[in-house]
């Protein structure tokens, strides 16, 4: 289907509709007649010599990640993937992506999925056709859109396509492991090994190991992972798979049990994490030097009232209330937004509500 | 360029807007005496000058949101400033509006290198931001080339960029959290010291709305470790084209400098005859600086010469120490100020895909020959960010309406090539009647749209951004 005909589609539409890539990332209630980016497939501008890469928005990630590889680049934000945690099938799209604003362990060097997000296309909820920012790496024309679509869960409009801002593949990938510290400790020592010129890449703790990553130019690499040993001597070279590390393996929850996501200030990542124990949580991984916490707990437990902290929890099922509730004035905005957006109310009404 | 006319009704009613002002705020933080309001008649783009009705310079976001509602119940426009550097008329006034500075909001309210943020009130300056975490070994990595002197408030609202952004982003990239306040003197939290905030990215949003959503007070802002060093290469090249294929090698080549300008040769003997850097004579010059160790940087620096002399440069110097990068640094920091000095000039702000520099330079040269005017390029080459100087005598009846014209063409240009009419400097007035040659009306509604939510009566820093036309009946 083309995005002319997806166009006439939601101009047509009487009621709700829900907007779906690949399925594997969806969170929230879906609501209304499935609508799909499945037929909006290809990479439409690849320019490798500006960093920069156009797809459709159902294109697989695979696909655009595959091209990338080619000629050595990467996408900055390295994207999880929740797909077979969550117990989801399908094939992860670049539109679902940028949608949810999925973002991995890099998010803490390169930025997030919305830092990468140069622009993009989009359906409004009456069916007309919009571009967002460009194909350009600075671009402060107009309002910024591209960010506002970008983690909208499909609540603004059907995004068609994205541009994207890339890097290059890091030559060398060195891992420093440490065993055995407690969060606190281990937090302590991701952050210290944040607050330093070493371009630390990934800074995650978990199951009583702890994880940071150095990527480059081999010589440089090495070098700063002396350094870093030095300043952190309980840290160790190690092999870890940060490929399969984004698929998140040891947070699939069992059956009566919710993953959940909570951002936070890595200074509050311990306090975090011995709260949602004591809130009824059985595993608790942390990324983002502490700033991300995932928790997995009894579909019963209440772990948004236990944060004791600034920050928030999402639920990460398909459950009402999987996004923490925000302040009035600022829902109030939100929902004006998407009255503006989307005025017929048809994209997952329900879904971040 | 034309802005809209002061409504009468307003100006009768300036007594009345001036004392409900003056009993809000206190009498320090509002001034009206016409000679005193005249200092906040323009920003940077001093070709256009209006003096406001009053200027308030609250001193808390409390008094902001107070002043506000004070507007907000006369109906009178609010402009709001942070130090005044812009280059696009974002804070030029109206004889009927009042300017809202910031000016007096200048606290650095927390520091914390284990989360890496800095939270400060907007109206200090980006330099002071970095100022008050060196000693702890951070710096603030936004860095325009008014970082001395703009507000971190501006750098918000018009999404600031500069030399760095190829590495370190731009403003947006930087920015995790704010307080702001609407028209009707609601104050809302977006953000905070995490890196992510919950519902819709309205801080995204926020970032880079030309101060026409909402006044931003408080931004909590992302610090990072200073690297180790940094020094340049400047490689110098006999033909324009051949230094654009030299950056799409570097990058192409999986180096990640810090910063790529580019200067050509209208510009280097400007900063030559103003600066004395010593740089070559070539139509084209590049400056590219990497980061890291000292071995990392020789290195890197290594790794660019080879691919530069690959390509046959006129010259390449390497820096090996502090006192050779200040050097090399010395004649681009220089250039703006070097310029000014022979001529009066217009800068640009389009940007283009940087595969599309080489042909770029071209049409800019064409169509300096067309206009008759003279046109030096200096900009951050690595992230596609032009900036064109026009040259033009602004005394001489006419010449800066073909200098607006060529500017015009020029712009249109870059949109044609896939970019966009500004990287960083914003629309403001200056751009705003050509906001149709990158957008369809359609979503210049939808983005009359998102202000209608934000301020439904159209009274914070209206007139900007969207050509009037559109705008007319909502400013009504």
């Amino acid at each position: 289907m083309s995005v002319e005909s997806l166009a006439a589609q939601i101009r047509s539409a009487t009621g709700p509709l829900n907007i779906t890539g690949g399925g594997t990332r969806a969170i929230g209630p879906d609501t209304g007649t499935p609508i799909s980016t499945e037929s909006l497939t290809g990479i439409t501008h690849y320019d490798p010599a500006a960093l920069t890469i156009i797809a459709r928005a159902g294109t697989p990630l695979a696909e655009v990640e595959a091209a990338l590889a080619e000629n050595n680049q990467i996408l900055p934000f390295e994207p999880i993937l929740p797909g077979a945690a969550l117990g989801r099938s399908g094939a992860s799209t670049i539109g679902g992506v940028v949608a949810a604003n999925a973002s991995g362990a890099r998010r803490i060097a390169a930025g997030a999925c919305r830092d990468a997000a140069l622009g993009l296309s989009f359906i409004d909820g009456l069916g007309q056709i919009h571009r967002a920012g460009g194909r350009v790496m600075k671009n402060v024309t107009g309002y910024d859109t591209t960010r506002l679509l970008c983690g909208s869960h499909g609540t603004l409009g059907l995004i068609t396509e994205v541009a994207l801002k890339l890097l290059p593949a890091p030559q060398t990938t060195l891992t420093l492991r440490a065993e055995g510290l407690e969060d606190g400790a281990a937090i302590a020592a991701l952050t210290a090994a944040l607050a330093t010129p070493y371009d630390v890449s990934a800074a995650q703790h978990g199951a009583g190991v702890t994880l940071l990553r150095l990527e480059g130019f081999a010589a440089s690499v090495q070098a700063r992972a002396a350094a870093l040993q030095k300043l952190l001597p309980q840290f160790a070279l190690a092999e870890h798979d940060w490929q399969a590390a984004r698929a998140l393996p040891r947070l699939a929850p069992a059956q009566g049990e919710t993953l959940w996501r909570i951002s936070t200030r890595p200074s509050f990542g311990a306090a975090t994490g011995a709260a949602l124990r004591a809130a009824g949580a059985s595993r608790i991984a942390y990324d983002w030097a502490g700033g991300l916490v995932w928790a997995i707990a009894p579909d019963t437990a209440d772990l948004r009232a236990a944060l004791p902290h600034e920050g928030h929890a999402t639920r990460m099922n398909r459950h009402a209330r999987a996004f923490h509730p925000e302040p009035a004035a600022n829902a109030a905005l939100a929902a004006a937004l998407r009255q503006k957006f989307d005025p017929k109310s048809l994209f997952n009404p329900a879904r971040m509500a | 360029m034309h802005m809209p006319p002061p409504k009468a009704a307003l100006l009768a009613q300036k007594p009345a807007i001036v004392a409900a002002l003056r009993r809000a705020l206190g009498d320090d933080c509002v001034i009206d005496d016409a000679r005193e309001t005249h200092a906040y008649e323009c920003d940077a783009l001093a070709a256009y000058r209006c003096a406001p009705m009053a200027v308030v310079l609250p001193r808390s976001t409390q008094a902001v949101s107070d002043a506000l509602k004070i507007c907000q119940s006369f109906g009178v426009p609010v402009v709001p400033r942070g130090a005044g550097t812009s280059l696009a008329g974002g804070a030029l006034p109206s004889a009927d509006s009042v300017v809202l500075g910031v000016a007096r909001l200048t606290e650095v309210l927390e520091i914390s290198t284990t989360d890496r943020i800095i939270r400060v009130q907007t109206g200090r300056t980006n330099l002071s931001v970095t100022g008050a975490v060196e000693p702890l070994g951070f710096f603030y990595a936004p860095d325009p080339s008014s970082q001395l002197a703009c507000a971190i408030a501006g750098n918000i609202a018009m999404n600031s960029g500069g030399a760095h952004c190829l590495k370190y982003g731009v403003t947006t990239q930087n920015l995790l959290g704010v307080t702001m306040v609407l028209m009707d003197g609601t104050i809302v939290t977006l953000g905070g010291g995490h890196l992510d905030a919950p519902g819709l990215d309205l801080l995204g949003l926020i970032c880079g709305s030309e101060g026409q959503l909402g006044v931003v007070t408080e931004a909590t802002l992302r610090i990072l470790h200073k690297p180790e060093g940094a020094r340049p290469v400047l490689i110098g090249f006999d033909e324009p084209k051949v230094a654009g294929q030299c950056v799409a090698n570097i990058i192409r080549a999986g180096i990640l400098p810090v910063a790529i300008e580019y200067m050509d040769r209208t510009v280097i003997r400007a900063t030559e005859d103003f600066a004395g850097a010593g740089y070559p004579d070539v139509a084209a010059l590049l400056i590219v600086e990497v980061e890291g160790s000292d071995a990392e940087i020789d290195a890197q620096l290594a790794r660019i010469a080879a691919i530069a002399t690959a390509l046959n440069p006129a010259e390449i110097r390497q820096s090996k120490s502090a006192a050779e990068s200040a050097n090399i640094w010395k004649g681009r920091k220089a250039a703006f100020g070097a310029m000014g000095q022979i001529n009066d000039y217009m800068c640009l702000d389009g940007t283009i895909p940087i595969s599309e520099l080489p042909d770029m330079l071209e049409k800019i040269e064409s169509l300096s020959a067309e206009y008759g005017l003279a046109v030096g390029n200096v900009f951050h080459a690595g992230d596609g960010n032009m900036h064109p100087l026009i040259l033009f005598n602004a005394n001489q009846q006419g010449e800066l309406e073909k200098a607006e014209a060529l500017g015009a063409d020029v712009l249109r240009a870059c949109v044609a090539a896939g970019g966009c009419l500004t990287g960083e400097h914003g629309v403001g007035v200056e751009k705003r009647e050509l906001m149709l040659t990158q957008f369809t009306e359609a979503e210049l509604t939808l983005q009359l749209h998102i202000k209608d939510v934000f301020d439904p009566g159209w009274l914070l820093n209206p007139g900007k951004v969207f050509p009037l036309a559109l705008t007319e009946s909502r400013r009504a």
